[in-house]
């Protein structure tokens, strides 16, 4: 969700019953606004919270003018002071594949995870238990790759495509309708497309191309990971991911007020085909 | 445009010739029929500034001073042929446009229908006619009051004298004079834009004019600035007219009906009693201060919005006032599929709730005496059968009895709504088997109670017996106050009660002076469960499955021959009600519960916050001498490993193969056969003997 616009946003996203204490929205409000000059972004975004076992991570976003450019994430234990992380690499996200359970809190915290490597000495090839650290550091950064990368959403018409390059922010954007809103097609993966190329020549010729540029929630797998759900009487639409249960995606149709947030364990829901 | 800049005049001209151009066809019309006109145009250009005078006039598009002015344009100067003949491509243009072709077509009939008809043939074949254009529009400087015109003919007026153009040669040069090259161009260019696009019938063109025509009409500040919202407003209202005043907007149905449920919510029950009701109400009601605890939890982090929490309390109060209830709580809320449940515990006044659990347990009395007779009459249709089908030796577990109403998991009873505003439903008392089967399923709620629940083992029940029984396990495994809130009443002096069950009743302590926040955070020590543990068996108290009630001996003799086979049960044991947190087991080797100080800027005013790790979404927050407790999430049980489904039963072992069982193999052709001259054999040889027998008696008879 937007800084700017972020007590509105918690007050839209609370009905998943997760938010932000006052004093933690205070702080928030001021520090973003410094990040902002520092790292001279051109909006930041208040990501969400990962909930550990002895303190919460707060994360926010940086996102530059162009809006699927890569975004500078930052990381912060009360609020106030903010450490940039390093971006996410496929290495990482192997290496902390195998870290399970909660996260603790502790950005030093290391986890063991014993590994059986081949270790060649000489003409003997033996297996070894090989015990790998890895930080939590990375597990954050790796996790909220993954998280964006699967469930960080958009409406339809927030953004648009210039034939130049860049993404840019679509002032114009007055909100969906209400029968939009409720369809999960209106609605794409913030991120680079990737299945946009498999598309039929018959589906891409009623796109619009500055318009429909990324992936829609339409076609995820599995199908029904998203819940849909009117609330406040019917003003407000929520969409809630499934697979990362805590990803709480809200819009007021006709508005233009929409964001997301994620506030959980940072677990993937690994149960969601039995759970459907 | 591809308009040639034309220097002396105001800027304003090209966008009036392209207002023009939009009503030319109907002008043309009107010129055609109307002869005064050349007198009239004839004097405009004797006043070329009424022109920018006369533009927002222009804009109301009355017929007559279109007239005028689109009229006077050829006229303003004899230079600008050139501009001349972009209006009439123009024109040609609104022949295309669906736009106006509705308001001109009357005109098209009124006026020269021949004129038209040229023009479109013109246009559809731009080069070839290009010249008869050219000559078309040179005559149109010419005050003309007879219509028809084709193309490149000569025209046969006196009249035609009258004008300064040039066209005084064109009257006598029958030939087609080559279009300029920019002429060329700019009809190009104007056909382009023209173009409709794919989606729908608005060119460019139109587009571009309509824009023009709002921004000259409302004349906004800095018109640069606003130029991309208007082209998105210009292009959305042409495709979205407003609707009636009269008629509701479809859309907004379903919000509006909410709203209006809500604002009912908030109306007060019963009309002006004034000062009486006041006093009633400030009394105690069963109602919480939702608010408060709201703003607690808020403090947290955690909770509804505060305009929510408002309306659930509103919800809540609407809920008393139907409800014979003693006391109520906001229990949480579940999120689901598609809407979610805001649960409300509630304990009903002494004596209130048991005539509906009768009904209820009567209707399903009554479908299972019937159920049962229907299988008895089935069996001894059976038996009177000639074969004689096995009994099977497999009998169903027994039924553990569900507990009584204000015992154990069935303490509370559970109402929820959808939202607040929609009815409060009333879920039913959980059975044992109900929690013990959700205990091995994990599903997600979709927000129906009625829908059913598909799982493996299958769930008994349909949704809101699943959700009751989460509730349950909820509730049992979360609900914590501070260590000495509640304390065991004092005329339980027994601790061992039947079957060792221990208290299962609390009482607040009046005396409880509330501990300091910072030790609540410190030490779960200072943490109690105040629900009873649910049994493995599924109930707070532990029932022997295998103890016969009356019902079960009056139905079930043939089950004394059970007896024989009946396994010692242990009896099951759980925690006694209000144990320490510190003594919950842990999960993985991580602490069921993280306790936090809500705001350690300032520690002096917090309140000590507990959340549970083994229940995402459920919270307890204490402060002095209040404590409460909310769950607001899924519904789900956290598991550091994945889920594992049951497996399926092992396969039933099928009845040993024996003569009874097998069914006979009928026989072929080729025994039939061979038995059949086995018979025959047998009959002749039977013949023969009794051929031999006769012969012998014969002869014996003979003798």
């Amino acid at each position: 969700m937007d800084a700017e616009s972020l007590l509105l946003a918690l007050e839209l996203a609370s009905g998943s019953g997760q938010g932000l204490s006052p004093d933690r929205r205070a702080s928030l409000l001021t520090s973003l606004m410094l990040v902002k000059r520092d790292y001279r972004f051109d909006r930041v975004l208040f990501w969400g919270r990962i909930l550990g076992l002895v303190a919460d991570y707060y994360i926010a976003q940086g996102v530059s003018e162009d809006q699927l450019a890569p975004r500078k994430t930052l990381y912060s234990l009360n609020c106030m002071e903010w450490s940039l992380l390093p971006p996410a690499t496929k290495e990482m996200e192997t290496q902390t594949s195998v870290v399970k359970g909660r996260f603790m809190g502790d950005p030093s915290h290391e986890y063991e995870h014993t590994e059986l490597q081949k270790v060649n000495e000489g003409e003997k090839v033996f297996e070894e238990e090989v015990v790998v650290q890895i930080k939590e550091e990375t597990r954050l950064v790796s996790v909220i790759d993954q998280i964006d990368k699967a469930v960080a959403v958009i409406p339809r018409g927030a953004l648009f495509k210039t034939p130049f390059g860049p993404i840019n922010v679509n002032r114009t954007f007055e909100g969906l309708s209400l029968s939009e809103a409720k369809k999960l097609s209106s609605y794409f993966h913030f991120r680079e497309p990737v299945e946009l190329k498999n598309k039929t020549l018959l589906e891409k010729a009623e796109l619009d191309p500055s318009l429909d540029f990324m992936d829609s929630l339409e076609h995820d797998i599995p199908k029904g990971s998203w819940s849909v759900q009117m609330e406040r009487g019917n003003a407000l639409v929520v969409l809630r991911s499934l697979l990362w249960p805590g990803l709480t995606f809200y819009h007021a149709p006709r508005t233009k007020n929409y964001g997301y947030i994620y506030v959980g364990t940072g677990e993937k829901n690994l149960d969601l085909p039995f759970m459907l | 445009m591809g308009d040639p800049p034309p220097d002396p005049e105001p800027p304003s001209q090209p966008t009036s010739s392209s207002r023009n151009s939009q009503v030319s066809e109907r002008r043309r019309s009107r010129e055609r029929t109307r002869p005064l006109v050349p007198e009239e145009l004839q004097q405009i250009p004797l006043d070329p500034q009424r022109n920018l005078r006369g533009w927002p006039q222009r804009a109301s598009l009355t017929p007559n001073e279109n007239l005028v002015f689109q009229a006077e344009d050829p006229y303003v100067n004899p230079g600008f042929s050139a501009e001349v003949q972009p209006q009439a491509y123009l024109s040609e243009g609104r022949l295309q446009a669906s736009h106006n072709a509705s308001l001109m077509l009357p005109q098209l009939q009124q006026g020269e229908g021949n004129l038209f008809q040229q023009l479109e043939s013109a246009y559809q074949g731009p080069p070839a006619d290009l010249p008869g254009q050219f000559t078309m529009y040179q005559r149109e400087d010419l005050p003309f009051s007879q219509g028809t015109q084709h193309g490149p003919y000569m025209r046969d007026d006196p009249t035609l004298q009258f004008s300064p153009s040039e066209l005084g040669f064109m009257s006598f040069n029958m030939e087609l004079p080559e279009p300029e090259p920019r002429e060329l161009a700019v009809q190009n260019a104007k056909a382009y834009l023209l173009q409709t696009s794919v989606n729908s019938d608005l060119s460019l063109y139109e587009h571009l004019a309509n824009m023009l025509t709002k921004i000259l009409n409302q004349r906004p500040e800095d018109p640069l600035f606003l130029l991309e919202s208007l082209n998105r407003t210009t292009q959305w209202e042409w495709f979205h007219p407003k609707l009636d005043t009269l008629r509701d907007d479809p859309e907004m149905q379903p919000t509006y009906e909410m709203a209006e449920r809500q604002k009912a919510l908030f109306g007060r029950s019963g009309s002006g009693e004034g000062e009486q009701e006041m006093e009633e109400e400030t009394a105690e009601t069963a109602v919480p201060n939702i608010m408060e605890k709201a703003f607690y939890f808020e403090q947290a982090g955690v909770g509804l919005s505060s305009d929510e929490s408002f309306r659930v309390f509103m919800a809540l109060k609407q809920l008393v006032e139907q409800q014979p209830i003693h006391t109520c709580r906001f229990w949480g809320k579940i999120l689901g599929l598609s809407r979610s449940y805001l649960v409300a515990e509630v304990e009903f006044r002494e004596g209130e709730e048991e005539a509906e659990e009768e009904e209820v347990e009567e209707m399903t009395e009554g479908g299972e005496g019937m159920e049962a007779h229907g299988e008895e009459e089935g069996d001894e249709d059976e038996d009177k059968a000639t074969d004689v089908i096995p009994k099977p030796t497999w009998k169903p577990p027994p039924v553990i009895p569900k507990e009584d109403s204000r015992t154990g998991t069935n303490r509370y009873l559970y109402f929820v709504c959808n939202e607040p505003g929609r009815p409060w439903m009333r879920l039913p008392h959980v059975t044992p088997i109900q929690i013990v089967q959700a205990r091995k399923i994990r599903k997600f709620f979709t927000g129906y109670l009625d829908a059913p629940v598909i799982s493996y083992p299958p769930f008994p029940g349909n949704e809101a017996n699943y959700l009751r029984a989460q509730i349950a396990r909820i509730s049992a495994a979360t609900h914590i106050s501070p260590l000495g809130f509640y304390q065991f009443g004092e005329e339980e002096g027994d601790e061992e009660e039947e079957g060792g069950a221990g208290r299962d009743s609390y009482e607040e302590n009046p005396d409880f002076e509330g501990i300091p926040v910072l030790e609540l955070v410190d030490s779960m020590a200072n943490w109690v469960h105040h629900t009873q543990h649910i049994l493995p068996q599924g109930r707070c108290t532990w029932v022997n499955p295998l103890q016969k009630t009356e019902e079960e001996e009056e139905l079930g003799e043939e089950e004394e021959k059970a007896d024989e086979g009946v396994e010692e049960v242990e009896q099951e044991v759980g925690p006694p009600l209000l144990t320490p947190l510190s003594e919950d087991a842990e999960i993985m080797h991580m602490a069921p519960w993280t306790a936090r100080l809500s705001c350690t800027l300032s520690p002096q005013y917090s309140v000590a916050v507990v959340r549970s790790n083994l229940w995402p979404g459920a919270y307890a927050y204490a402060s002095g001498k209040k404590f409460e407790n909310i769950y607001i999430g899924w519904g789900h049980k956290y598991s550091p490993e994945n889920f594992n489904p049951s497996l399926p039963a092992p396969i039933q072992h099928e009845y040993p193969s024996g003569p009874d069982t097998i069914e006979m193999s009928d026989p072929t052709v080729e025994e039939e056969q061979a038995l059949k001259a086995a018979q025959e054999q047998a009959l002749a040889a039977a013949e023969e003997e009794e051929e031999d027998e006769e012969e012998d008696e014969d002869e014996d008879q003979d003798d």
